[in-house]
This record gives C-alpha cells, structure tokens and sequence, in this order.
C-alpha cells in the first residue's frame, strides 16, 4: 500500500482509533480482566496471526485469529478480548506495512469488542465456563461469532474498496465475502468456545491441545494454495507449449484469458465462474494442435476439407480438456468458442442465447487479440481500430452486451498488447492466416 | 486395461486381496463377539452412546479422499476414538465397556455407509475394518481402567489418553501400508513411509481433536461433539480442496500431454502407457510417493518437446530417430515444464531421459572405481529410458511374444544404453502382466 487515498487513512486511522479508546476506557468498566489469561490468549493470537496463509487472490493473507479473539470474549469479556485482538500488532509476520498493521490491529480490537459485547448482550456469562454453563452458552456464543466474522469482514471489505483502484485489487473485494472464508472464520471461532471450555479443566494448556488441529488445518490451506500456484503455472507452461507452432499467435491464450476475465469482472461474474473461465481462455485453442501444419500456412484459397479441419478445431480441443474434472462450463465455452450471434458460426452453428455464456466471452477477446496482434498478411492493427471492428460485428457476430463490457473494461483498465514480434530469418512455424480474426476471413474456394 | 478385465473374470470374493479379507474377517470375529457381549450385558449410558453413534455415522458419510487414492474418515475415526477414551459426561462417570464401544462404532459405521452404498460408491469395508481395529485397541485398554482413581489426576489421564490415541494411529498406518503392499506390491517399508507422511498431519488433528471431545465432555457434556465438529469439519474441507486440486492437476497433465497425439507426434495411448510402466517399474524399485508422482509426470509429458518441431517424426516412435534428435526433443521438452517453475525436477528428468546409462566413452565409468560415484541420469529418467523403449517396440500390442522379445532387447543393451536394474524390473511387471492376461 503505497500510496493512500485521503479516504482510505481517514477509514484507517478511525478504525485504529476507535480501537484504542475502546481499550483505553475499557478496564474501569469491567473488574475481572485476568492479565495472565489475556497473556495465554495474545500469544494464541499473534501464534496464529503469524503464520497466516497467503490467499491467491489478491494480497490478502487468512488466518486463524478468531480463535483466540472469540475465546477471549468468553474468559475475559469484551475489553480483554479488544486487548487480545491488539496482540495482532506483535505478528510477525513480515508482509504487512506499518499502515496495513495499524488497520489490521485496529480491525480486531474493535471486532473482538463488539463480539464480546454481544455475548454479554445475550445472557452470556463471561469467565471460566462450568458443567452447568451448557447448553445454554452456545446460542449467544454462536450469535457472536457470526456478529464476528461480519464485523471483521465488513471492516476489511472496506478498505479494501478504499484502496482497490490505487491497488488494483478489484476481486479483493469479492474475495473478503467468499463465503468459503466466512465459513473457515466460523469454523476456527468453535475451537474458541472449545478453549473456553478446556480452561476449567487444563487451565491455560487449553490452547496447546487447540493449537494442533488448527495447524494442520492451516497447513492443507497452505498445501491448497502451493497446489494452486503450480497447477496454473503448469496448465500455463503446456498451452505455450502448444502455441509454439505457430509463431504469430504466441502469447494469444494468455491474453484471450485475461480479456476474458476482464469482461466477467465488468459483468459481475461470481469468482468460482471467473476462474473457470480464466482457464477456459487459457486452454481455448488446444485443439488447433490438430490443424496439419500445411493448413494453417497455406497462403491462398483453402479447400473445403482444408477448411473443415480448421473448423474441427474446437471440437478437438475438447476431446483433450473434457477429461479435466473441474471445467463443466469451460468445456462448453471451448468448444462453441467460434459460434456467431446470428447462427453462422461453427461447429455447431449455435444462435443468440443458444451460446454458452463462456463462448460468448471468449468469441470477444479471440477477436480482440486477433487484431490487435501482428499477424504474417498484416500488421497489428492499433487499439480504436479493433475496438471499431468489434462494435461492428457487434450483434451479428459478437453478443453486444459482451462487447460493451469488454470496451468499458479496456476504456478503463487499458490493454497490454504483444510486442511486435522479431522474426528470425530460419523461423518455420508462421501461419498464412488466422481463423480468429474477424476482419480478414479465412477465404475457402467454391468449387470442390 | 488389462487388470480390469482380470477382475471381471474372477468371482467377486476373489478380488479381495488375501490381506484384507484376513482383516475384514478379524474385525468381523472381533465385532461378533463384542456384540453377543454388549447384547448380553445391556446397554450402558444410552445418551451417550447414541451421540456418539450418531457422530461416526456422520463422519462416515463424510469421508474423504486424500492423495494417492486413500480414504480416510476423520470425524468419524475422531469421534470413535473420543467415545473409547471417555471417562466422565459432564459430573457423571461412563460405565460401558470396550465391547460396547466396538458395538457402537460398528453400528455408526454401517449406518455412515449405507449412503455411499446408495448412490453406488464402493463401501470399502477393508477401511473400516481397520479404523474398527484401531478403536478396538484402544478400548480394550483404556475402559477397564477409565473407573480407576489413578486417572482422577488430570496430568495422569492425559497423557496416558495421549499415547493410546498415538498408538492407534500408528496402528492405522501399519494396517493401512500393509493393504497397500497387497494391493499394489510396494515394498513395506516404502508403502509405511509414505504413508506415515500421507497421514501424519491429518493424524494429528483427529488425535488432538478425539482428545479435545474427551476432555469437553465433562465441562460441556454431550454438547462438546456438536462444538467440535465444525471446527474439524473446516479441517475436511482444506483437506478436501487441497486433495481435490491435486487431482485436478494429474488429470489436467494427462490430459495435456496427449496433444501430442492430436497432432499426430506420437501414437494414440503412448503416454498413458509409459506412464502407466513407468510408475509400476518406480514401486518395483521402492521409489516413494513423491518421487513417484514426479515420475508420472515426467512420463506424461516425456514427449511434449516434439510439439516443437516443425513436422511430426512419422509413427512418434523416438528410438528409431538419431540420438541428436531425441536429445534435442528432450531438451524442448525440458525448457517447455521449466516454464512451470514449480517442476524443476521433472524437467530434469525429461531432459536426461536419453542419457544412457553408462557412456560409452568411458567404459569403465559409472560407478567411478575409486569410490567417488559419477552422477549419472536420475533413476526416474532412466525407467522412463526403459519404459519408452519398450512402448515404442511393442505399442499398444498385447501379444506375449513380442513383449518379451522387447524385454529381450532391452537386456542385451543394458551394458551402456538401459540401466539394468529398471529394465529387470520392467520385465517383472511385463511378466506379471502376460500372466494376469492367461
């Protein structure tokens, strides 16, 4: 975070401040603060807050901290769980700015208060837990863990709003209310009930026995999103592996991804379809592997088989990729990739809404970096000229709402466009034409 | 192929593998008597032996796949565990006994699998069997002694509870790699290693958690299973996304590395095949897990380099091309998974999958006489040397014959060209194969 909007400190420095005067004015009000219990639960917290896991979106990171606030609003009521919660200013972790760690330790003062607050609000009886305190407890502990985790991620969710432009953490926002996280954040407040209850029976070692459970949780979180990493950089690697027979469209699968998920941000796409989609843009021309290597260089007129083998493409593709579990609805978008609006596509010669959502997209950032790439018959073709040609085609050949959504995007966020390639004088694998590119069709000769 | 059509052929109760049914039938005697035992006595503590009961059920229904095609139930194994090393429900102390929790478990366990039987996936009985057997264990010891005052001390009952929750564990490992030595012929003391890391952190988290209930019960009574479910139910749920990208990932690399059939480099089905070879010549030769993945991978995509040549070598077959060409198809496949960065190793294996074993050279070479050993290709790229070799000479062909003529081959090169130890291995499997066929 370097540079901060007014807004965005103001948001900041309120957050932290509130916190501190929360604690501050705090211990008068409430007699049965116990400094060595805060002590146990601060360390539980900063243990926690310290091995946090990067999330892949964005620059967030998760951790397990509700445990030891929610524990804390049990034991010690609403201002020691505040203080607990400003234990986050001890983390050790090493990522956070010195304007990210104020918030954060702001963030859960105030976020373990609240919970406290409500518990107590509940009927809930605040020190060591005995046999007769059950069942009765967990409806108003449950209530504020929920008021919990929508406070901490109401909070987050703000700044990160605040600051998503100078960021450009956009899917930050819709990342903070996964209700996966949310769900995770319930889950690990539980265990802070659990401690709660161990107290009376192992006093402070409670959290030791909690401890385990939740590093391994934390480390098949952490396995999760090592797995993740590798699985893109490697679906990554093999498309330009594929795309090395052709030397023009190098790049291309790259960039129809990510103009693809421009689009489904600019739409409102749910994440989970957003990641789909970023794969199927990725993988979308596998199957012009299977295009002989004579067809894609033929400069002239291509017969009708020649033809038909380019328009088989798709279909290929999707022999490959169908056996990937996850890509339901990417296998559709790769294989209607190169329907038209009006019906004259192929392979299927799909119209209008009969297009899946997925193929819709892809059709408008193919094009897209079709002409906005140098090509063997011509050279790239400048932003405002391929936007021109697809709001031409807009309604016949591409869904209009698509390609509004794509100029909106491109208008705003602007688009990275391939070098220029240098042609080495032996480079062999130049195709004659491009079958994405809308301005210049492939050209098939009538006679058979 | 050939395995599924073994099995076909034999009658359903041959396909348990000796192993199992012997632990299948242990645990069945085990869990006869134990009920005659529970029937007789009566049932004791019925609250809680229906929570409880009801607890496994649920964490059966909820099993999980972890990598290298395992299941385990870890709220149902928790659970199980929990209720044999109970002592007190809230002020009261427990009074079954260890058939009781034998008879308890089992109930929960069938009832938990009877939706898996419903929507048609296997109930796997050989897993519950021994989850059964670990609990049994565990019960055996500890409810004779869960009365006695000597576990009124807290320091006492926790780690004497601690250590049978470990040896259970560990019980369930040993149990676990000696069906995988059954099933699949690893060696023991490769199937216990890897299995010990497979399983030790989720081990860990059903362990602590089987201890976290035991301990809540006598603060929270039998509110203590509903609290902590959900937070090992969070714990499922990483486990089962991480386990769930993992096999995404394998399909998508196999998936991706036939392209090179789609564009006619290599012939269809040969990199499932080496692969397939590949992996059961690395656990002949006691390759552990992680190794073995890294293997796989490097067999399917052995051959991705060829995407980058201008035309396709005709029939795919690369023994039959120049070694200048195979190490330069080697090479473009190795800087293409370099890309990756994360599969460094991989891309050395396919990139010194031609070396031969010994150089030529230097006759005298490998291993260097005076002690210091040169380093020749890694295993891995060596078995892939085999596996290939004999793919590209056989195909797809099941004929007996011109397999061990292949076999044949390979062995009279294994004085520079194939490492003799991959290539007696590969023989064995092919060996075993042509028999399973007849």
């Amino acid at each position: 975070m370097g540079r901060l909007t007014w807004a965005a400190r103001l948001y900041i420095a309120t957050v932290l401040a509130v916190g501190v005067v929360l604690i501050v004015r705090g211990p008068f009000t409430f007699s049965w603060i116990s400094w060595r219990d805060i002590a146990v639960l601060g360390l539980l917290l900063v243990i926690s807050e310290s091995t946090a896991t990067r999330l892949s979106e964005g620059n967030l990171s998760w951790s397990a901290n509700t445990t030891a606030t929610l524990a804390a609003a049990v034991l010690v009521g609403p201002v020691g769980a505040a203080l607990v919660g400003a234990c986050t200013v001890f983390s050790l972790r090493r990522g956070p700015s010195p304007a990210q760690r104020a918030f954060n330790t702001g963030m859960m003062a105030l976020t373990a208060y609240v919970a406290g607050r409500v518990f107590i609000a509940l009927n809930g009886q605040v020190g060591a837990l005995t046999a007769n305190s059950f069942p009765k407890i967990i409806w108003p502990f449950a209530i504020a863990a929920i008021v919990h985790v929508v406070v901490n991620h109401a909070l987050l969710g703000g700044v990160l709003w605040l600051v998503r432009d100078a960021e450009g953490m956009g899917g930050a926002v819709s990342a903070v209310v996964n209700p996966r996280l949310l769900f995770s954040d319930l889950g690990y407040g539980a265990f802070g009930l659990l401690i709660a209850a161990l107290w009376s029976v192992v006093g402070p070692f409670a959290p030791l026995l909690v401890l385990i459970p939740l590093f391994v949780a934390r480390w098949a979180v952490a396995q999760f999103a090592a797995q993740q990493r590798a699985y893109e950089a490697t679906v990554g690697a093999l498309c330009q592996a594929v795309e090395t027979k052709d030397f023009y469209t190098r790049g291309h699968s790259d960039r129809v991804s990510r103009g693809s998920v421009m689009i489904a941000r600019e739409i409102g796409m749910r994440g989970d379809r957003v990641e789909a989609l970023r794969y199927a843009g990725m993988l979308h021309d596998v199957g012009k592997l299977g295009v002989p290597t004579k067809v894609l260089q033929k400069t002239g007129k291509l017969t009708e088989e020649e033809y038909a083998a380019i328009q088989l493409h798709p279909m290929r593709g999707l022999d490959i990729v169908r056996e990937i579990g996850f890509l339901d609805e990417a296998l559709a978008g790769i294989m209607h990739h190169h329907e038209r609006i009006d019906g004259r596509g192929y392979p299927m010669g799909l119209a209008g809404d009969e297009i899946p959502e997925f193929a819709r997209v892809l059709a408008v950032a193919d094009a897209f970096d079709s002409m906005t790439s140098t090509r063997s018959y011509r050279g790239a073709r400048p932003t405002e000229e391929a936007i021109a040609e697809l709001r031409k085609w807009s309604g016949t050949q591409f869904d209009p709402a698509f390609v509004d959504a794509f100029v909106a995007a491109i208008n705003r966020d602007g688009w990275q466009r391939p070098e220029a390639p240098v042609i080495a004088a032996d480079e062999v694998n130049i195709a004659a034409t491009d079958h994405d590119d809308p301005s210049a069709p492939i050209r098939v000769s009538d006679s058979l | 192929m050939t395995e599924r059509r073994h099995e076909l052929r034999r009658h359903p109760w041959q396909v348990r593998d000796s192993g199992q049914l012997l632990l299948v039938v242990a645990a069945g005697v085990w869990l006869v008597a134990s009920v005659a035992q529970t029937a007789a006595a009566g049932l004791r503590d019925v609250r809680t032996a229906v929570a409880f009961g009801v607890l496994i059920a649920f964490g059966e229904v909820l099993r999980l796949n972890l990598p290298g095609d395992r299941e385990s139930a870890p709220i149902g194994f928790a659970g199980a565990l929990a209720y044999a090393l109970l002592i007190r429900v809230g002020v009261n102390h427990v009074q079954y006994t260890a058939e009781q929790v034998v008879t308890v478990t089992t109930i929960g366990m069938i009832v938990g699998a009877l939706p898996h039987l419903a929507v048609g996936r296997p109930a796997r009985v050989s897993g519950m069997a021994s989850r059964l057997l670990c609990v049994a264990c565990v019960a055996y010891i500890f409810r004779p002694l869960a009365g006695h005052a000597v576990l009124a001390h807290w320091g006492v009952a926790f780690s004497l509870m601690t250590s049978l929750a470990i040896v259970a564990l560990l019980l369930e490992v040993i149990l676990t790699a000696l069906m995988r030595v059954d099933e699949q012929r690893v060696l023991f003391r490769v199937a216990l290693v890897d299995e010990m890391r497979v399983q030790l952190p989720l081990g860990a988290a059903v362990g602590a958690s089987a201890l976290l209930i035991a301990f809540a019960a006598e603060v929270m009574g039998l509110a203590a299973l509903a609290v902590f479910t959900a937070p090992l139910l969070v714990t499922q749920v990483a486990f089962r996304r991480y386990a769930g990208i993992r096999a995404t990932y394998l399909q998508t690399v196999r998936a991706l590395a036939r392209v090179t059939e789609l564009g006619g480099y290599v012939e269809a089905g040969h990199s499932e095949r080496v692969s397939r070879l590949a992996v059961a010549i690395g656990r002949e030769l006691g390759i552990h897990e992680p190794q073995l993945l890294e293997l796989e991978y490097a067999a399917l995509m052995h051959d991705i380099g060829q995407l980058s040549l201008h035309d396709p070598i005709s029939g795919g077959a690369t023994i039959f091309v120049s070694r200048a060409d195979q190490q330069r198809i080697a090479e473009l496949g190795a800087d293409v998974i370099q890309q990756a960065q994360v599969l460094g190793a991989v891309a050395e294996i396919v990139r010194r999958q031609n070396e031969p074993f010994r150089d030529v050279q230097d006759p005298g070479g490998f291993p260097d006489p005076a002690g210091e050993e040169r380093t020749g290709p890694p295993m891995s790229s060596r078995i892939i040397k085999a596996a290939n070799a004999f793919d590209d000479i056989v195909g797809s062909s099941l004929d007996h014959g011109r397999a061990a003529t292949a076999v044949q081959q390979l062995r009279l090169d294994t004085a520079s060209e194939y490492d003799p130890d991959a290539v007696e291995a590969l023989s064995r499997v092919v060996n075993r194969r042509s028999v399973v066929q007849m």
